[in-house]
């Protein structure tokens, strides 16, 4: 730059806050999960019948494209219920339980880890038995045992698949924490005259946050797969009503005769936990003020 | 006048297990350190790594208690860590950290960190203060809006700096502040320092393995050895001509223009506080250790010129000031 003048300006401004281009993967995740949200939220507006409606006359309708007609667009199941119907009500239930579990997981893990961090001794070694317990008990034997004694409701099913992965947040924000009250910004704002409160709460609970939003989105998926499975077997959602696992489960029947009735719902769950696995990779990148 | 800050027989031990199932063992990280701190005036504390330099400073802030012995700040006790009292304290005590980027919260902007003492004991704390503490210590008004990994080591250490400077606290702690900073930093963070005392009229402990600085800083220099001091004394005498075996070693290792062969090599390990040797911790590895050395722990005494060395070998030559200290 020859026209440069040689002395620069002695006014230096704070480096503005490059705001880069969202990566395609991103804007099309998050598009996804918009499309996904609306979807459960507006379920009632655009599900073109009630997902219990039958219509007897056109039983394993095919979906259009594969010989159906205009009424079905995703065709019907064997008792002529409508596919697409049932898929917009089964997005809102998954994601009701997928989005309430996997938050009940974090909000356990956490307060929990933290306890542990700040108090030490008994209350750690109490929470960590806890946490190897928990991470050695087989999640499905839990699940039957819970379902068989108290019966199967919504709200037992969200907060059962909340205990899913608790015991992972509770890890790593313990460890996280003790690293940080040890030695560097916790241990200073500590000996500022900060209270627990404040330490935790505007200090280390942000710090942290980034490992664990992504660990929420790598446990996000799980909770789908989970649920999924476990209405596979008959655990979880119970019919009339109808989420993505179970649709999957009931459909495997007619997987030659009618594999849309199983198609339609196993590709919504893939590429909804693919896009939330992905745009936690790219929050993680996002959240973290030194790489930006 | 009374002390700002008086510490008496300062004892800390830790427990360390050898091995799965190895017996704890007992480490005495300080045995029985005793300080005075006066308002506006400097001590100085040398000594090598794990001699218990910072243990000795945290305790004199209180950020943990004393296993013995006692802290008292303007003559009464130090509150319990963590209490109501001992976080309001706060404010009169503050510390400045050897590692300045691991002070401080990297998602938080300078600005409002250096806020944040004022925010927490209900200063007031808005832009002008902030400024205002920036400049203070050698920093732009438009640093407040950066983020700690976007400066420089020396401009981070202000920050520290000015964040511990926020409450106008009546003793500070330095620990180490200049050793992770370029040499050329350096200067600048220690000149800083003076001039802020001299400003601020704070007491200031000011911890460091390098004699040099202690010695600019400094209006009494002790010297540390495996938890206790040696040698305490005016930074000229101490250091010009220490009394104690160890702080001559410590001394003649400073480089030196124009003085060749005079460097005191030390022989044997360098100490263990797990294995604290009999007698004088020293006697080990001092070349003048008679028998005496190795069955008695000498103590701290006044020594000819006002200084306080423990040592039996320099007291011996002037009995006649051992009984003057002793009477």
């Amino acid at each position: 730059m020859p026209e440069a003048p040689l002395l620069a300006p002695p006014v230096v401004l704070a480096p503005k806050r490059t705001r880069r281009r969202l990566p395609l993967l991103a804007i099309f995740a998050l598009s996804w999960l918009a499309l996904m949200l609306a979807t459960a939220l507006l379920a009632d507006v655009i599900a073109p019948y009630a997902y219990t409606a039958l219509d007897l006359r056109a039983r394993l309708a095919p979906p259009i494209g594969f010989g159906g007609d205009l009424r079905h667009l995703l065709g019907t199941d064997e008792l002529g219920r409508d596919v697409l119907a049932r898929l917009i009500y089964s997005i809102r239930t998954s994601l009701l339980i997928a989005f309430g579990a996997t938050l009940i997981g974090a909000a356990i893990g956490t307060s929990l880890g933290l306890l542990a961090a700040h108090f030490r001794g008994l209350v750690e070694q109490a929470v960590l038995a806890l946490v190897d317990f928990s991470a050695s008990l087989p999640f499905l034997i839990l699940a039957l045992s819970v379902l068989a004694f108290f019966g199967n409701s919504l709200g037992l099913f969200v907060a059962l698949l909340g205990l899913h992965a608790w015991e992972r947040y509770a890890r790593i924000a313990r460890g996280l924490a003790i690293g940080a009250n040890a030695q560097g910004y916790a241990a200073a704002v500590r000996q500022l005259g900060a209270t627990p409160w404040r330490i935790y709460g505007q200090h280390i609970l942000p710090n942290i946050a980034s490992t664990l939003i992504v660990s929420m989105t790598l446990a996000f998926p799980e909770i789908i797969l989970l649920e999924s499975g476990l209405s596979f077997l008959g655990l979880g959602v119970q019919p009339p009503e109808t989420s993505l696992g179970s649709m999957v489960g009931y459909g495997r029947e007619y997987l030659t005769r009618a594999p849309w009735i199983l198609l339609a719902p196993a590709s919504v769950i893939v590429i909804t936990t693919f896009c939330v696995s992905a745009l936690g990779d790219w929050l993680r990148d996002r959240l973290d003020p030194t790489l930006n | 006048m009374s002390a700002l800050l008086e510490a008496r027989d300062l004892v800390r031990r830790y427990w360390m297990r050898r091995g799965a199932f190895g017996r704890a063992t007992e480490v005495r990280a300080l045995d029985g350190v005793s300080l005075t701190l006066e308002r506006g005036r400097t001590l100085g504390l040398v000594g090598e790594s794990g001699c218990g330099k910072s243990t000795t400073g945290r305790l004199v802030l209180g950020l943990e208690t004393p296993d013995g012995g006692q802290v008292a700040f303007e003559g009464t006790p130090m509150p319990p860590p963590g209490s109501r009292a001992w976080r309001a304290q706060r404010a009169r005590l503050q510390m400045v950290f050897q590692d300045p980027l691991g002070a401080l919260d990297r998602r938080l902007t300078i600005g409002s960190q250096v806020a944040e003492p004022l925010l927490i004991h209900g200063r007031p704390a808005g832009a002008a203060e902030v400024a205002a503490l920036l400049t203070e210590v050698g920093l732009r008004e438009d640093h407040g809006q950066r983020y700690p990994h976007q400066l420089s080591g020396g401009q981070r250490q202000r920050a520290v700096l000015a964040r511990a400077l926020a409450t106008s606290p009546d003793l500070l702690v330095c620990d180490e502040p200049i050793s992770a900073l370029d040499v050329s930093i350096q200067a600048q963070v220690m000149n800083l320092l003076m001039e802020l005392q001299a400003r601020r009229g704070m007491a200031m402990l000011f911890i460091s393995h390098d004699l040099r600085a202690v010695r600019q800083v400094s209006d009494r220099v002790a010297v540390m050895y495996l938890g206790r001091i040696v040698e305490e004394g005016a930074p000229d005498d101490v250091l010009r001509e220490p009394a104690h075996p160890y702080a001559r070693a410590l001394v003649s290792a400073l480089p030196h223009p124009g003085r060749r062969g005079q460097r005191i090599l030390l022989s044997g390990d360098p100490p263990n506080p797990a294995d604290r040797p009999t007698g004088c911790a020293f006697h080990p590895r001092c070349a003048d250790a008679v028998a005496r050395c190795r069955l008695e722990a000498p103590a701290l005494r006044p020594h000819a010129d006002g200084r306080l060395v423990a040592c039996h070998l320099a007291h011996a030559p002037a009995p006649q000031f051992v009984e003057m200290g002793a009477a």
